[in-house]
């Protein structure tokens, strides 16, 4: 079914609701593989409810409807010098198994608040989490609500717009969201310094985030997987831990000076102008390094990893030490990029439980983002929780859609 | 302003109840005393009063968890409580409530450079937590007025911000972990050390969830390296609307300073008068504008700033020389609620949100309520976010000037929802804003809001009358309707 109004959505959940028929919920299906797959009698797709219905520049916010796309939401603020600060990433490379990088693109504003994206910026920005500000949805009752509304200060009544990010489409139907946008910095640059191995290099970003600096991004890709950026300077190095500066010229160019002195005593330090910038950091955060092509071969599952920054290499270490792997690092460690490579003799789940076991000593999450189907019905694909949490995740599932009719099993089994 | 009326069998059962907790709570941690028990009656909504039934002082996780366990099995509610500096009544007693003070959880238990990140028991207060890394050129961001007395926990509670929340975000976004114990008295964490975890944002909904939800007791912040330099601005404007329209034009030049803070004429004159800051006597508006960052971008900011508050017509314009000058503008600003209370008996704080651009037509209509009411309203506000403090001046003294207040106050929410904004930015709605909640939800938002706490407290024993008008029981929510007259629509489009 596609709507074209919240009016339809309702009737639809309404009539899977009196039916008893699971619906599969979907934007422009860039994600469907991500997340269990979901037990669907039909599937419901928001793309034909789409358009901005509000975008006020000087108040930084903006309404769409879920089926935007978001190269039309992007366009528009571009427009105005305006972007989205959480910068979204498009795990379409990832997801799909797409060797070629350019197969990518085409996702909508509500798949991305559902999955609750982010990118490199996280670290300073936050999530799409962060940036939502009110939501009209309808829930597995079949009933419209709302929460929120279009300012940023706002305490009136729970966070249901946080809630329902990062739900993967399994509490509510999104009709509407409203979100905050904010100036796009004119200039950025990114420093370099190359040759440096894992734990160097962790420190170097450690450095450089507790500095006063204001770096926007920090990564570093080992050896073979820096040679596979496009920019040739990456490309050319021995590695390449990168840090994002932006804001005004100015201010760039004298934050990046001083950055590359402060990190003096991690080796020569090189820049990056502002496109290469853009063009790298993108590759970043579409986990291009991993999947352009698969670092692994075409079968090689991809993990995404959210730990304690200082526990970044530990964990790559022990997951190295029993698989063959490799990873890259965002967020100044605070989040790995892990591939492994197909293993014919060896258990899905015993692979995940490598994994698991690597995270679950430092305290982080592991989401199983790339694998087959069978895998991914399996494998926990997002970080189990313990008893108590997931009975609570549970109840709350049943409050908002009591005959589990969207997205059924999409995150855990009954949810 | 009604309450549940009291359930006069938990408190016939009182002695007893106080027995069971002690068992739990060895030693000081349980008061019963009315002498000792007056400390506790109200937060800072004052103008109510009630005396809980007994106040329990935990020390423990465990001990948390079993008074909580203990009250869901034999039907007593539980009014969590920090600091007690709310200002909507949330830490407000019930007659029939256990209040549960968290004040006993006072440490801080980690601190994580590496990590960038704080761990602290729920009652270390916001500023402790700002002074304990402050000597390595670290802070945290949020920064509340009340933040020498107010806990880490109440600003999850209420998901707290302050002046610099413009450009470094709520309470929301600077949390990273939380340990919460839930009615049942089990115990659960949220994230941790990192960001992104996954899974329902369970720690985005406590947050501002104003106890209803389950008791923190321990929650991790990120903290931030202090910017290189901060500088502010004192711009004075003959008009109010061409302060709003200078913060207008900041914003869409793509400037987010720092803060940015608004003051009318009463509220400067007032704050002048209390510390002296500098302030211009003839202006009707000021604003305070800080820069903050590395130095390179600050210099380039200021000139800036400057053209378009020239560009505004701003009377007078200065830029603070030293740190001691910053200071001296902000202390006016810091000190306005004081300040107010020098010059009135009593007055009372607002704190509904609209959109930046309503700014003057919203300062209009509470300029002609002042007169319906005749009640003196100063404005003292956080313009940057466009988040209104009106303080209403009045007299409890004189019989009916309380009420009066109160229903200035109502009207000024309801203009500010009828321009699109919210009835609070951040002060939340616990008792005092609860009937006005219709204003801003029709019956199924609030339903599936309610439908939430069905989830973490079906029984609804956690701080009860406070956020929603009408308690629904969770059985009768949970009911799933069929909506027969909606189903079939031949007309929907198909695969
Ligand atoms: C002079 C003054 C200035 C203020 N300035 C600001 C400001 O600039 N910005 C701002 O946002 N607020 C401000 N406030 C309001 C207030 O300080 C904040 O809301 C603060 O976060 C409350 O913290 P508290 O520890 O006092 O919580 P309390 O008042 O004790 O409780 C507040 C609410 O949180 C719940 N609660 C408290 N602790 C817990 C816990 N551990 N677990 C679960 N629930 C809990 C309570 O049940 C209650 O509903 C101000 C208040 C005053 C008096």
């Amino acid at each position: 079914m596609t709507p074209g109004t919240p009016e339809e959505v309702l009737d639809a959940v309404a009539e899977a609701l009196a039916e008893g028929t699971p619906l599969e919920i979907l934007g422009a299906g860039t994600k469907r593989n991500y997340g269990r797959p979901a037990e669907a009698g039909r599937r419901l797709s928001l793309s034909r409810l789409a358009g901005i219905t509000l975008y006020e520049p000087n108040e930084l916010v903006m309404t769409a409807r879920p089926g935007t796309p978001l190269a039309e939401i992007e366009a528009n603020l571009d427009r105005n010098g305006q972007q989205l600060a959480f910068e979204p990433a498009d795990y379409g490379a990832v997801l799909k198994g797409a060797e070629d990088r350019d197969k990518t693109g085409g996702a909508t504003i509500g798949g991305i608040f559902a999955c609750n994206l982010s990118g490199p910026r996280r670290i300073a920005a936050g999530a799409a989490r962060d940036h939502i500000l009110g939501v009209k949805a309808v829930s597995g009752r079949a009933e419209a609500f709302k929460s929120g509304g279009r300012v940023v200060k706002n305490v009136t009544g729970y966070d249901m717009s946080k809630l329902l990010t990062g739900s993967f489409g399994t509490l509510a139907v999104m009709t509407e969201v409203t979100f905050k946008v904010l100036p796009a910095p004119d200039d950025s640059r990114t420093v370099v310094i190359p040759g440096l191995d894992d734990r160097a290099a962790l420190d170097a970003m450690t450095k450089a985030l507790t500095g006063p600096w204001e770096v926007t991004a920090a990564a570093h890709l080992p050896k073979p997987l820096a040679q596979r950026s496009w920019v040739a300077r990456i490309a050319g190095a021995n590695a390449a831990t990168i840090l994002r500066l932006e804001g005004p010229a100015p201010s760039v160019a004298a934050r990046a000076k001083g950055l590359g002195e402060g990190l003096a005593g991690f080796g020569t330090v090189g820049e990056l102008a502002h496109a290469d910038t853009r063009a790298l950091w993108r590759e970043i955060r579409d986990v291009h390094p991993l999947v352009s092509p698969s670092a692994l071969g075409p079968g090689c599952e991809v993990w995404r990893i959210a730990a304690p920054p200082s526990e970044a290499t530990a964990i790559t270490g022990r997951i190295a030490g029993n698989l063959r792997t490799q990873a890259f690092y965002d967020w100044g460690g605070g989040l790995i990029w892990l591939a492994i490579g197909a293993l014919d003799d060896m258990a899905a789940t015993k692979r995940a439980a490598i994994v698991r076991a690597a995270i679950g000593e430092a305290g982080g999450h592991g989401t199983l983002i790339r694998a087959d189907a069978e895998t991914r019905r399996t494998v926990p694909v997002f970080q189990p929780e313990p008893e108590a949490l997931a009975g609570l995740t549970r109840r709350v599932k049943e409050n908002f859609d009591p005959k589990g009719i969207l997205n059924a099993g999409r995150m855990y089994a009954g949810v | 302003m009604k309450m549940p009326k009291p359930d006069a069998g938990v408190i016939a059962r009182r002695k007893q109840i106080v027995g069971a907790l002690r068992d739990i709570v060895p030693g000081e941690g349980v008061i019963e005393e009315v002498d000792e028990l007056r400390a506790y009656e109200c937060d800072g909504l004052t103008a109510y009063r009630e005396l809980p039934l007994i106040v329990v002082l935990p020390r423990t996780v465990e001990q948390v968890s079993r008074v909580l366990a203990y009250c869901l099995a034999n039907d007593i509610k539980v009014v969590p409580r920090g600091a007690g500096t709310s200002l909507s009544g949330g830490a407000l007693p019930l007659a029939d409530a256990v209040t549960l003070g968290l004040g006993k959880f006072n440490r801080i238990l980690d601190i994580d450079y590496d990590n960038r990140c704080v761990v602290a028991q729920t009652g270390v207060t916001n500023l402790a937590i700002t002074e304990a890394v402050e000597h390595k050129g670290f802070y945290y961001a949020p920064d509340p007025s009340s933040q020498i007395a107010c806990t880490i926990g109440g600003n999850v509670a209420e998901n707290s911000g302050g002046v610099h929340c413009l450009k470094y975000g709520l309470t929301a976004n600077n949390l990273l972990g939380l340990q919460v114990v839930l009615m049942d008295g089990q115990v659960i964490r949220l994230g941790g050390k990192h960001v992104g975890a996954d899974g329902y944002d369970l720690m985005g909904v406590l947050t501002g969830s104003e106890g209803l939800l389950g008791v923190i007791t321990e929650v991790t912040v990120r903290i931030l390296t202090k910017p290189e330099t901060a500088r502010a601005f004192l711009l004075g404007f003959a008009t109010t609307e061409a302060a709003a329209h200078c913060v207008a034009d900041i914003i869409s030049a793509g400037i987010i300073p720092g803060g940015m803070e608004m003051m009318d004429r009463l509220a400067i004159h007032a704050a002048e008068d209390f510390v002296h800051a500098g302030y211009p006597r003839d202006a009707e508006a000021l604003l305070i504008v800080e820069l903050d960052g590395h130095e390179a971008e600050v210099d380039y900011l200021i000139g800036r700033v400057r053209r378009i508050a020239e560009d505004n017509g701003a009377a007078s314009v200065r830029i603070s020389a030293d740190e001691d000058e910053r200071l001296l503008f902000w202390a006016g600003r810091k000190a306005a609620f004081p300040a107010i209370g020098r010059i009135s008996p009593d007055y009372y704080c607002m704190d509904g949100t609209i959109p930046r651009g309503r700014l003057p037509e919203v300062l209009t209509g509470i300029a002609e309520l002042s007169k319906r009411f005749g009640l003196r309203v100063a404005n003292v506000f956080h313009a940057g976010d466009g988040n209104l403090h009106p303080l209403i001046l009045y007299d409890a003294n004189i019989p009916g000037e309380l009420e009066k207040a109160e229903e200035f106050g109502a009207e000024i929410l309801k203009l500010c929802v009828k321009v699109g904004g919210v009835l609070t930015g951040e002060h939340g709605v616990g008792v005092e804003k609860r009937d006005l909640m219709g204003v801003m939800f029709n019956e199924d938002d609030l339903k599936h809001q309610q439908r939430l706490k069905c989830a973490f407290d079906p029984k609804s024993l956690l701080n009860p009358g406070k956020m929603f008008p009408i308690l629904h029981r969770c059985a009768e929510l949970g009911r799933v309707h069929i909506h027969r007259g909606r189903t079939r629509h031949p007309d929907l489009p198909r695969f």
